[in-house]
């Protein structure tokens, strides 16, 4: 089981003295009556790969097009690399933008398309053939150079749409759903291929996700947005274990949620009382808070273990199974409580058969260790 | 598959009957012998040689060429800045009233159009002294004002349905706003451009009621003298010019169409 505490590498990008590539201050926009992005303020470091997820219409894409230049912040400032930025049209930023549906050329060829922002630089011909070849190679799409962007795959567009945002060397590249338009088995392979390539040249990526995995993997940190603030903003380890809120512990993956109030805290142990759950639950949260008060208790179905072969733990719960979902990898158990509510929890298939397994209509007794749960005030 | 039911034939060919007969007979003719356009008097392309001879309607037809070029160049410029301005505006104030007005030439009874423009000209040469009587002059400017509104509705469906991302990549890339309009705009709205200037030489060549009004002497276009010497007798000289121009057209359908043809080939 993972070690809750976290990692000194989790730290990296969030205590750094150097100035970061992104300071984003107090960025406003409204569209008509509505707030697509709500007065958010961030920094991201050189060379991270930082994530900004989120559901449809949570102001993630608005705030990235901020970045780029198409939008312009009702108030609020954003520099880039130290430079205040707010202003600039896109042609002057140090920025370039891989556009969600890839923004392809349709008349010009593969290499022309890549060469036209070299173009706008006036570089020396020779020059731009070389930077042309040399980005066609690091995305594998050398062999292409001449077709037009009608006779590609969905996945070749895709790394032409790169290749094109990576010739002119940006400071920053911008994302916006890179891998929004390719399926499954396309997707894994290109995320790490991403990752690959923002080691490689070292150039900060700023993504726009909506799936929470592709962020999860990618990311050095995510920014969770929700209605057009940024409700956590993390490396994704601490987004999945230590969830700030009720509504980022639901975004990213699945979660047990029980509601109670607080009825002791010593040191860093809290006891509280949970008649969802029905019974006393004890947690680590090292942050003092008040007897009586409203809270959530938030636990991963990985995290919950079957009681008989886990005596020690001190959460305990009871209930019946009612439903069982094979994925194959992992099962998740669906149990139903003596108060009503239903939580899942997951266990791996570590064998094929197992000996005695677990059945619907099974009473089962859970329990989970007060560190691998976490609580929740929002 | 419908199957071939006599009826459906019938109407078939009735319908392309229809549509071709008259253009048929009028190019037969065209090589006929007599003078009297509707009694075969035999094969003879004496006609052709007269009108190569018929200094007045030779010079009528190269006025009318001249008129439609300009008039689709200088449409298309227009219609496709009034094009832009309707797509890219929408959020300004006035926008819905400046395309009612763009376009209102289209449903505008062309008479009415004729009178009005004469009515201006007529106003503003005793006020400015320009336009300095009326000839090809008025006939163009006249031409322009109405075909820019076809013109502008052909632009601004094709920009409408353009992906704007498309500029905005191009902006990302480093490229200014003119710079993106010559190398992205432009290019990409090219067939609707090519669409707007044949339609606009069209309307201008066919044009006979605005040109009636506004043309002067010596401005005579080719419609004005068809029609006019159709009321004194229909010569054979004009089958014979008509058979020309349908055989130019003809002839410029069938590039473009392979021309296309090809070009989609190619991008499959």
């Amino acid at each position: 089981m993972a070690s809750m505490s976290p990692s000194p590498a989790d730290n990296v990008w969030t205590a750094s003295d150097e100035e970061p590539i992104v300071r984003i201050e107090g960025v406003t926009k409204t569209f008509g009556a509505t707030y697509a992005v709500d007065d958010v303020s961030l920094t991201i470091q050189r060379g991270e790969f930082f994530s900004l997820l989120g559901s449809s219409g949570c102001g993630k894409t608005t705030l990235l097009r901020m970045l780029g230049g198409f939008e312009t912040p009702d108030s609020g400032r954003i520099y880039i690399d130290g430079q205040d930025v707010t202003d600039l049209p896109p042609y002057l930023r140090p920025v370039n933008m891989m556009f969600q549906n890839y923004a392809l050329f349709p008349h010009m060829t593969v290499a022309q398309n890549i060469a036209y922002g070299l173009k706008q630089d006036r570089m020396p011909k020779p020059v731009i053939a070389e930077r042309v070849a040399e980005v066609m190679a690091l995305v594998q799409i050398s062999q292409l150079a001449e077709r037009k962007p009608q006779q590609l795959s969905g996945g070749q567009r895709q790394r032409v749409a790169l290749a094109r945002a990576l010739a002119k060397h940006p400071k920053i590249l911008l994302l916006d759903e890179p891998l929004g338009a390719l399926d499954k088995k396309l997707r894994e392979q290109t995320q790490f291929e991403l990752v690959n390539i923002q080691e490689r040249l070292g150039i900060t990526f700023v993504v726009v996700t909506h799936d929470q995995e592709e962020a999860m993997t990618m990311s050095s940190r995510i920014a969770l947005m929700h209605d057009g603030r940024i409700e956590q903003m993390d490396t994704p380890r601490r987004m999945y274990e230590f969830p700030a809120t009720r509504y980022a512990a639901n975004f990213i993956g699945l979660v047990n949620l029980f509601s109670g109030y607080v009825t002791e805290h010593e040191d860093d142990l809290v006891t509280l009382h949970s008649d969802e759950a029905g019974c006393d639950l004890q947690v680590h949260h090292s942050q003092p808070l008040a007897s009586g008060m409203e809270v959530t208790v938030a636990v991963r179905p990985e995290k919950i273990r079957v009681y008989e072969q886990h005596r020690d733990l001190p959460n305990r719960i009871h209930g019946v199974i009612e439903e069982i979902a094979y994925l194959g990898d992992v099962s998740i158990y669906h149990v139903k409580l003596a108060s009503g509510k239903t939580i899942q929890f997951t266990q791996s298939n570590v064998q094929a058969l197992a000996e005695q397994p677990l059945t619907w209509g099974q009473e089962v007794a859970l329990g989970w260790s007060a560190d691998s749960c976490g609580v929740l005030t929002q | 598959m419908l199957k071939k039911h006599p009826l459906l034939v019938l109407a078939l060919v009735a319908g392309y009957a229809f549509l071709y007969a008259p253009i048929i007979s009028l190019v037969v003719y065209s090589f006929n012998d007599s003078r009297l356009v509707t009694v075969w008097g035999g094969f003879s392309t004496r006609w052709y040689g007269e009108l190569m001879n018929n200094e007045p309607l030779l010079e009528a037809a190269w006025m009318s060429i001249k008129i439609a070029g300009l008039n689709a160049s200088l449409a298309v410029v227009l219609g496709t800045l009034a094009a832009l301005a309707l797509v890219r505006l929408r959020k300004q104030r006035g926008h819905q009233s400046l395309g009612v007005m763009v376009t209102a030439p289209l449903v505008m009874p062309e008479i009415m159009i004729g009178l009005s423009l004469l009515l201006l000209f007529v106003a503003m040469e005793d006020v400015f002294g320009w336009p300095q009587g009326r000839g090809m002059l008025t006939i163009l400017l006249a031409h322009v004002t109405f075909s820019m509104a076809y013109v502008t509705v052909i632009v601004q469906s094709r920009l409408a349905h353009m992906d704007r991302s498309l500029e905005e990549a191009a902006l990302d890339l480093g490229a200014r706003p003119m710079t993106v309009f010559f190398t992205i705009t432009l290019p990409l709205i090219a067939p609707a451009l090519g669409a707007g200037w044949l339609l606009a030489f069209t309307l201008s060549m066919d044009d006979l009621v605005i040109a009636s009004f506004v043309s002067g002497p010596g401005s005579t276009t080719l419609p004005m003298v068809v029609y006019s010497s159709v009321r004194l007798g229909v010569s054979p000289q004009i089958n014979a010019l008509a058979t020309i121009i349908i055989a130019v057209v003809a002839l410029a359908v069938l590039i473009t169409g392979v021309s296309l043809y090809r070009k989609e080939m190619r991008q499959a």
